[in-house]
């Protein structure tokens, strides 16, 4: 038999979704797109704070472009996306070694696995994420400096 | 609290239909489907051929969720069409297409034979350096209910592809090995019977190997067997770790000590064959 | 096993970073600590900035979180483009340009931190 078969994969579409997904998949989602935000945050910021070494009257100039309301506001999203990352990857280090997955026990219906483990730490991570998501706000936006 | 019916009444079936005589790419058909309380997916998909339409295709054998032949995708979740009842995923429409990640044979069937053979790649048995004791065994390994323990949840996999499907890797990555191979070459390496644990190690901690899970957890919320391959997939990647910085305890199952005053039954010999003489 | 000496590197930088980087968010925006924003102005401000950079442990420390964050990153954009599945001649070709890029970017980081920490300014 002949018979072309038809390829069926998702492609990147299925980074995001090809059917309804739990919150650990939703997770995974943001930590990638943060990295990648973060990642490119960095690589400006090498080339902005490396300024300091042209001493205080090129720091003086690059401060004043950055002290631009659009700046105020992207340093908000970088700490946002840094907190996420960071408490995320928290929980990913400890899943990643084996430590939050508890042990393998003999499958009993209904079934429990490895992401009841990972629950309570995964509602600690993003409780904590919203806690620095709100202290990090009051800071920037009504903070003294 | 409203009562559970017992009676009948109708539900859309939409079915992904791909026929590879005709079809570039796959379809949408919709059917009209009886559906009663206790009815599953397989038995729905029975009626719709039986009664509606004989060329829908689908695979199925054991029909009791034991040998992993009809795994599909449910409104948008994988799963096995036997054990599945439609009510308990679907109140007015009910969506059927086939697993993800595979190609398509034809309709509800996806060709499941390549990660066949990947798990057939990672060395699927136990392994001993004594090959004298493999070959001609003299007496059984003890294993402690503990290291029974350790592998026994993996030993469930029914290959029903499930978890491929989920899987957001390998929804663009050719090579990745996939939860179900990655859960077996676990069970073997972690199996205290087993000797080949380097050899697995190597095959699994490749380029676009066992570090290409980054933990979505979907392969485990969608296993109908509870075989938790994330879990086997995360513990793996410790032992990895742990054998990186020289720290793996080498536990390798002993043979058995044979009581003194025990002896062996005479072995019985195959009597020759009949046939053809 | 160089798969699983990068991840575990990897995992090892991530770490690193969680540290610094934590101290980092801590004397950029909590400068009630005052330790290392002695001046009374903004934190940004040249003179907190000139002392920051003379710092011995800030100077080596922020020389670290540049490594790391590089390493860090680096893995995982080569993860995320690998994944998506391109040639073996291209990944090859992709993880080498990634080391000298990374590299490059860290002379400069590094050859930045230098410079500032030997600037002569007054604090």
């Amino acid at each position: 038999m002949a018979n072309k078969q038809f390829d069926n994969h998702l492609g990147i579409v299925g980074w995001l979704g090809g059917g309804r997904w739990g919150v650990e998949r939703y997770l995974y989602i943001l930590h990638r797109l943060t990295g990648l935000g973060l990642l490119l945050f960095f690589l400006m910021h090498i080339f902005a704070s490396s300024v300091r070494m042209y001493g205080p009257e090129s720091w003086g100039v690059a401060m004043g472009i950055l002290k631009n309301p659009v700046f105020k506001l992207g340093e908000f999203c970088v700490f946002v996306i840094f907190a996420f990352h960071a408490l995320n990857g928290i929980r990913l280090i400890f899943i990643e070694l084996g430590l939050a997955v508890g042990r393998a026990e003999e499958p009993i219906y209904p079934y429990k696995s490895s992401l009841n483990n990972q629950r309570p730490l995964m509602v600690i991570a993003m409780v904590l994420v919203a806690i620095l998501i709100i202290a990090g706000g009051y800071n920037t936006f009504f903070g003294s400096h | 609290m409203e009562k559970v019916t017992d009676k009948k009444f109708n539900m859309t079936v939409y079915i992904r239909r791909f026929d590879p005589e005709r079809d570039a790419a796959p379809r949408q058909q919709q059917y009209t489907l009886e559906v009663e309380r206790g009815m599953t997916v397989l038995d729905g998909l029975h009626v719709l051929k039986q009664t509606q339409d004989p060329t829908l295709g689908f695979r199925f054998s054991c029909r009791m969720g034991v040998c992993g032949s009809c795994g599909m995708m449910i409104n948008g979740v994988p799963g096995l069409s036997c054990n599945t009842q439609i009510l308990d995923v679907a109140t007015t429409a009910l969506t059927l297409a086939p697993l993800p990640n595979f190609s398509i044979i034809r309709d509800l069937v996806a060709d499941l034979v390549p990660m066949f053979g990947v798990v057939r790649g990672l060395q699927p048995y136990i392994q001993r350096s004594d090959m004298e004791e493999m070959e001609n065994p003299t007496m059984e390994y003890f294993q402690t209910p503990h290291e029974l323990e350790e592998f026994l949840q993996f030993t469930y996999c029914i290959k029903c592809g499930s978890c491929m499907a989920g899987c957001p890797t390998m929804a663009t990555d050719r090579e990745y090995p996939g939860p179900a191979p990655l859960t077996q070459a676990y069970r073997y390496n972690i199996d205290s019977r087993d000797d080949a644990g380097d050899a697995r190690r190597d095959l699994v901690a490749a380029s676009h190997g066992i570090f290409n899970c980054h933990y979505a957890g979907e392969c485990s919320k969608v296993c109908p067997k509870g075989v938790d391959p994330a879990r086997a997939i995360q513990l793996m990647k410790k032992d990895l770790v742990l054998n990186y910085f020289g720290l793996s305890k080498h536990r390798c199952a002993h043979l058995h000590k044979k009581p003194d005053k025990a002896t062996y039954k005479p072995r019985i010999e195959v009597p020759p064959f009949t046939a053809g003489k | 096993m160089r798969e699983t000496a990068y991840w575990t590197w990897f995992i090892i930088a991530g770490i690193v970073i969680l540290i610094i980087a934590g101290l980092h968010m801590v004397v950029m925006h909590l400068p009630m600590f005052g330790v290392f924003n002695p001046e009374s102005g903004a934190v940004t401000d040249w003179g907190n900035v000139a002392f920051r950079s003379q710092n011995q442990f800030l100077a080596f420390t922020y020389i670290i979180l540049l490594g790391a964050v590089l390493f860090h990153g680096f893995y995982g954009l080569r993860t995320i483009v690998f994944e998506l599945g391109p040639k073996k001649s291209f990944q090859d070709c992709f993880t080498v340009m990634l080391w000298i890029v990374g590299l490059i970017l860290f002379g400069i980081g590094t050859y930045a931190a230098i410079a500032a920490k030997a600037l002569e300014t007054a604090i």
